[in-house]
């Protein structure tokens, strides 16, 4: 996607319900997943890949592509959706997710997926790697960007902190972290199971330049991203996403919360049907 | 002693101690020299620490090619993250740190970043087993375990200042994530009198002997070779076998010399008896049916003590005197 093609707010929210469908068929198939997560940040993949993106739908290894490491490998059912979106991954294969011999594991692995440059799972990894690749890329000269996705529980993990540091000390300007802040993590509220806040202050104190958004307006996204590329000062960049689990689905949006929402069998057609009238309203 | 007279100088526990015993033939920085020397002709060699360059004789390397060289900080998670990502640029990083926080603090990021993605880090660690009397913290009585455990990782034990210059082109040649225990500093010349070549993978006899086998790897073959020597002078007859490439273990050459009847087989090695060079070659022999009397010499299941390093490797048995007084008592 070359981004000179800058797509309307009305096109990206199409790829945005997409994303958001495809994250349903695949928990469909398996009666489980991250979906909650997926259509919580199907709007900032879509300004990803969809606006703020360079990359190769046939050539996935291209190497002036933008990296996008997801280093919370479980938000891997979203990104599939987004790479079958992009044309990275062919749409059929959506039907194999979490199977055995499918190229779609249920955690993110690089040696897997055509577009998974990292392997997450263990989290509070992908923003160590991120700063390895932004070397690397300055290195050869290179004038791509890394992109990496973490979650407000991965705050948690020491190496997040290490590697806050180390990209600022290396003014890393080609580095973008986007946090998706839905507040949700393995045993419950990510500000209760440990107090991450206040993210902004904490940023700007380890030098990023760092911008809060509502990771579910597009509009917003799209003007962190462009922001973000564009800001003239050397140092990495961050994008902090307040996301609303189960976004676009209302019984979803409104079910108790918790790191991962239950979806009954005959619910999966309903979410379906609720993506479907909320892209027609 | 009276008033009058100075404090005798007393041994010392300190970080930093040479295994060179006194005015034996050492070389300098061998891995810092040989990784400079290797960057001249390969573009994509670089060197990456984590505040431990001029302990690790990276600082050779980082005055050299200043702008090859990546300081990390004192983060070790960050530092394999990060040679993780330069790898996946096209680089190959050449990682520094002390054994002990490569293997029991960034394990997880090894594995995770570097060894699934099979990628061209080599880590190159300092104070392996028993080289620093500062205590457990430093002691990396562990770390060939641990590493051995980890699928696509290469692990090399040298013995010496030869055998470091010449690991450093064939593990930059490698394909593949590399660990290698690193002596640094004075480093011992031992291996330039056997007429010795490195190669990724093989083992190699060192000396011929019909009574007793050691095989061994690391600073373990200059002492086995060492008690040799002292045991020749008892009509004691003893091979050595030094096997430096820990994993993969050269099965073939392994079992070909235990199988030769006759011969006690010692193996020594600088780590605990848990995992390490003795329990791999133990299992593999007993696959191969190879039953033969065995013993091990390595140091124990516990926290090591803090001292000055040949007072350690006596109490501990690692010394050459002790190496050789265990065999006599085993024959």
């Amino acid at each position: 996607m070359d981004t000179s093609v800058k797509n309307t707010i009305a096109e990206l929210a199409e790829r945005a319900y997409r994303i958001r469908r495809n994250a349903v068929l695949m928990g469909e198939v398996q009666g489980q997943g991250y979906v909650g997560q997926a259509l919580g940040i199907a709007d900032v993949l879509a300004v990803a890949y969809f606006h703020a993106m360079n990359y190769r739908p046939d050539n996935p290894d291209w190497e002036g592509r933008d990296r996008f490491l997801l280093s919370n490998g479980h938000y891997a059912i979203a990104l599939y959706a987004a790479l079958i979106e992009a044309g990275i991954v062919p749409q059929e294969e959506l039907e194999t997710y979490g199977s055995d011999n499918s190229r779609l594991p249920m955690s993110g692995m690089a040696s897997y997926t055509p577009g998974m440059e990292m392997s997450g799972g263990s989290l509070g990894m992908g923003l160590t790697i991120a700063v390895g690749r932004g070397l690397g890329l300055k290195r050869k000269g290179s004038a791509a960007f890394v992109y990496t996705m973490l979650s407000d529980g991965e705050l948690d993990e020491g190496a997040m902190w290490e590697a806050l540091m180390s990209a600022a000390h290396w003014k890393l300007d080609n580095l973008i972290a986007i946090v998706d802040v839905n507040n949700q993590q393995a045993d419950g509220p990510s500000s209760q199971v440990m107090a991450f806040e206040p993210l902004i202050d904490k940023m700007e104190a380890f030098g990023w330049f760092t911008q809060r958004i509502n990771g579910n307006d597009i509009g917003a996204v799209v003007k962190a991203f462009d922001t973000a590329r564009n800001h003239p000062e050397p140092r990495p960049r961050m994008i902090i996403c307040d996301t609303r689990m189960g976004r676009g689905v209302p019984f979803l949006e409104t079910r108790e919360k918790t790191h991962f929402i239950r979806v009954d069998a005959h619910e999966w057609r309903l979410a379906l049907e609720a993506l479907e009238a909320g892209r027609n309203a | 002693m009276n008033k009058t007279s100075a404090k005798p100088r007393l041994k010392t526990s300190a970080m930093i101690a040479s295994i060179a015993e006194v005015g034996q033939k050492t070389k300098s920085a061998p891995f810092g020299h040989a990784l400079v020397e290797l960057a001249r002709t390969r573009q994509d060699v670089v060197g990456m620490t984590g505040d431990l360059a001029k302990y690790t004789d990276l600082h050779i390397f980082a005055e050299a090619y200043p702008e090859r060289f990546y300081q990390m900080g004192m983060a070790e998670q960050l530092l394999m993250g990060a040679a993780s990502g330069i790898a996946h640029e096209g680089a190959v990083p050449f990682v520094t740190t002390y054994a002990v926080f490569a293997s029991r603090r960034a394990f997880d990021f090894i594995h995770q970043t570097i060894a699934e993605d099979n990628l061209n880090v080599k880590i190159a660690c300092a104070l392996p087993g028993l080289t620093t009397g500062y205590g457990p913290s430093h002691q990396a009585t562990e770390d060939l375990a641990l590493f051995r455990t980890m699928p696509n990782l290469t692990v090399i034990d040298p013995c010496d200042a030869v055998e470091i210059e010449q690991l450093v082109p064939q593990i930059a040649n490698h394909k593949g994530p590399v660990y290698t225990r690193l002596l640094r500093g004075n480093v011992p010349v031992v291996l330039d009198e056997y007429d010795y070549c490195f190669e990724l993978g093989k083992a190699k006899r060192l000396r011929e002997g019909n009574d007793v086998l050691v095989i061994s790897s690391g600073i373990m073959t200059m002492r086995a070779l060492d008690a040799a020597k002292a045991l020749a002078a008892d009509r004691v007859s003893v091979g050595v076998l030094h096997v430096p490439t820990i994993k993969p273990l050269d099965n073939t050459t392994i079992l070909q010399e235990a199988s030769r009847s006759g011969r006690l087989i010692v193996v020594a090695e600088n780590h605990t008896t848990i995992g390490g060079l003795g329990e791999a070659i133990g299992a593999e022999l007993l696959r191969a049916g190879v039953t033969k009397p065995f013993r091990q010499i390595a140091l124990p299941d516990a926290f090591l003590k803090a001292g000055s390093l040949p007072m350690l490797h006596e109490h501990y048995g690692i010394s050459t005197k002790a190496i050789a007084e265990k065999i006599k008592k085993w024959l």
